[in-house]
């Protein structure tokens, strides 16, 4: 790669989403916006290479797909092409005034323009991966398992329904602000699951979502520096990254927390995981990434399995349930519960649960149950707890653990 | 923008039910209580109100030069068609924020928005 082409790389990086947000502000018009974006990048490529790189690479691209938008509304000829290249040519290149939240910047109006719940989950996903982070289309497809088709009518039949419906191109005001920020959050990490659940054998692209979601997650606590829980969502997302490499063992076989190899995590992600959960936890604005990220942080700081403070870890899971009632959450409680108070103490709240029908078809709960048996060397009991999760199983990874514990009993 | 705000739910439930009360309730009047409240945001309601109940309601279509009459809705369905209003907002947001408000809503019924099509 040439100087030019690294450069042209890079700023496709750090540029892409914004010279978007700007043209799609200054436009109103998404594809065009994307086209042009695309136009800027492919125009650096030839001249940056004989001109030099330019000293803000961000203003020039910008610029340039901005002229290609005027170049293009003017050939266009129709009155509304006409009104759209007014419109362009009188919008500044920064917005002058702040919006009503205190926060105006153009990659922040389409993160949230992206994330409005009048949108389908799946299309503000695609939205997010294609206008902000610069995946094309074909790479969202394979990211998601669909055709490449289908995700371009996924991404054509959001953009429409953005223009019709009239979904503003703004960051909402304050009174919508704190559950239209839950909503981005939650696509963000979304994403990171996507990528996080994807194994060493899969597409290497969706591993790949974990990193977008993280670079898309730094990006909002620059932009909402007031906003605890998007630090804590970035801190959930580093702290639970840090253990990628030692998650799989060399045949790709899942390895539990308990036994990971902990000399594998990464001591850099989790120092700073940590250092923004601090920071986000004093303006004592609890949320529930900030809660999850907590948790995270106690396993992280343990440095073997068995130094890990459960006992604190059962009152997070405790909080947390209270903010966000769940079964799957309670779960985890019961499990924390178990490491600090003994595994009868957790097989009494694991079986109020499984009396309450809640999670009833999640493997989880039998192989949870199976696993306190086992270390209260009920075998028998554990061993059918084991193949009764098994039935509801149908991945590799987990599958393969359960039989090996099955085993283990003597099942 | 211009959005149709267009109630359903049951029109038996308690509270949805037009009764000799909900039918005096000026809540629900074109320039009741509710759009007034809405033009403080400038969202402004251009027609609008509740209907009465489906069994009030006449099916009309045509087959060549024939017009077919029949009694009822246009299909039986679990929830009916409330009313409906029109309004003129900013977008989409203003248009949530108005069907969040209106009594329908409060009082357990489903508002669908729709953007008229454009130059209507």
């Amino acid at each position: 790669m040439t100087d030019a082409e690294s450069a042209v790389a890079e700023a496709f990086r750090q540029e892409w989403g914004k010279v978007v947000a700007t043209l799609i502000r200054m436009t109103g018009d998404w594809d065009l916006a994307e086209e042009c974006a695309q136009d800027a990048f492919a125009a650096a490529l030839s001249r940056w290479g004989t001109d030099g790189v330019p000293d803000r690479p961000g203003a020039w691209l910008t610029t340039t797909a901005r002229n290609r938008a005027l170049d293009r509304l003017r050939r266009t000829k129709t009155e509304a092409a006409k009104l759209q290249e007014v419109a362009v040519l009188s919008v500044p290149d920064e917005p002058a005034g702040w919006g009503e939240s205190g926060v105006e910047d153009d990659r922040l109006r389409l993160m949230f323009t992206c994330c409005h719940p009048a949108l389908t989950l799946e299309a503000r996903v695609a939205l997010t991966l294609r206008t902000l982070a610069g995946l094309t289309t074909a790479e969202i497809a394979k990211a998601f398992l669909v055709p490449e088709a289908t995700m371009a009518k996924r991404l054509t039949r959001a953009k429409h329904k953005i223009r019709d419906a009239g979904i503003p191109y703004r960051v909402p005001p304050a009174h919508l602000l704190p559950e239209r920020t839950v909503g981005v959050l939650a696509v963000l990490y979304l994403l990171f699951n996507e990528g996080y659940a994807a194994t060493a054998g899969d597409d290497l692209l969706r591993p790949g979502l974990s990193a977008e979601a993280m670079r898309l997650g730094r990006l909002l606590t620059a932009l909402m520096p007031d906003e605890p829980e998007a630090a804590g969502l970035l801190a959930l997302m580093l702290l639970q990254d840090a253990r990628s490499a030692a998650r799989l063992d060399d045949d790709g076989e899942l390895v539990s927390l308990e036994e990971q190899d902990r000399s594998r995590w990464d001591a850099a992600k989790i120092a700073e995981g940590i250092r923004l959960l601090e920071a986000a936890l004093r303006r004592q604005r609890a949320g529930p990434y900030q809660l999850q990220a907590a948790i995270a942080a106690c396993h992280a700081e343990a440095a073997q399995a068995s130094d890990t403070d459960w006992a604190q870890i059962a009152q997070l899971y405790g909080e947390l349930r209270r903010l966000v009632p769940s079964a799957v959450i309670e779960l985890n409680r019961a499990v924390a519960v178990a490491m600090a108070d003994g595994p009868a103490a957790g097989l009494t709240l694991v079986d109020e649960l499984a009396a309450g029908g809640a999670l009833t078809g999640y493997y989880l709960l039998p192989a949870t149950r199976a696993d306190l048996l086992r270390r209260m060397e009920r075998s028998d009991e554990a061993a059918a707890s084991y193949r009764q999760a098994l039935d509801l199983v149908a991945t590799g990874p987990e599958r393969r653990y359960l039989s090996r514990r099955l085993a283990e009993v003597g099942g | 923008m211009k959005y149709l705000l267009l109630y359903a739910g049951d029109e038996t439930a308690a509270g949805l039910a037009v009764t000799e009360e909900t039918a005096a309730q000026p809540e629900e009047e074109c320039g009741g209580p509710w759009a007034q409240e809405l033009r403080e945001r400038q969202i402004h309601q251009l027609t609008g109100g509740r209907l009465m109940p489906t069994s009030a309601a006449t099916t009309v279509r045509t087959a060549g030069h024939e017009t077919l009459v029949a009694d009822g809705p246009f299909a039986e369905t679990k929830e009916q068609i409330l009313g409906f209003d029109v309004i003129e907002c900013a977008d989409l947001d203003a248009a949530i924020y108005a069907a969040s408000r209106h009594p329908v809503a409060v009082l357990g019924g489903t508002v669908e928005v729709r953007p008229f099509l454009q130059g209507a």
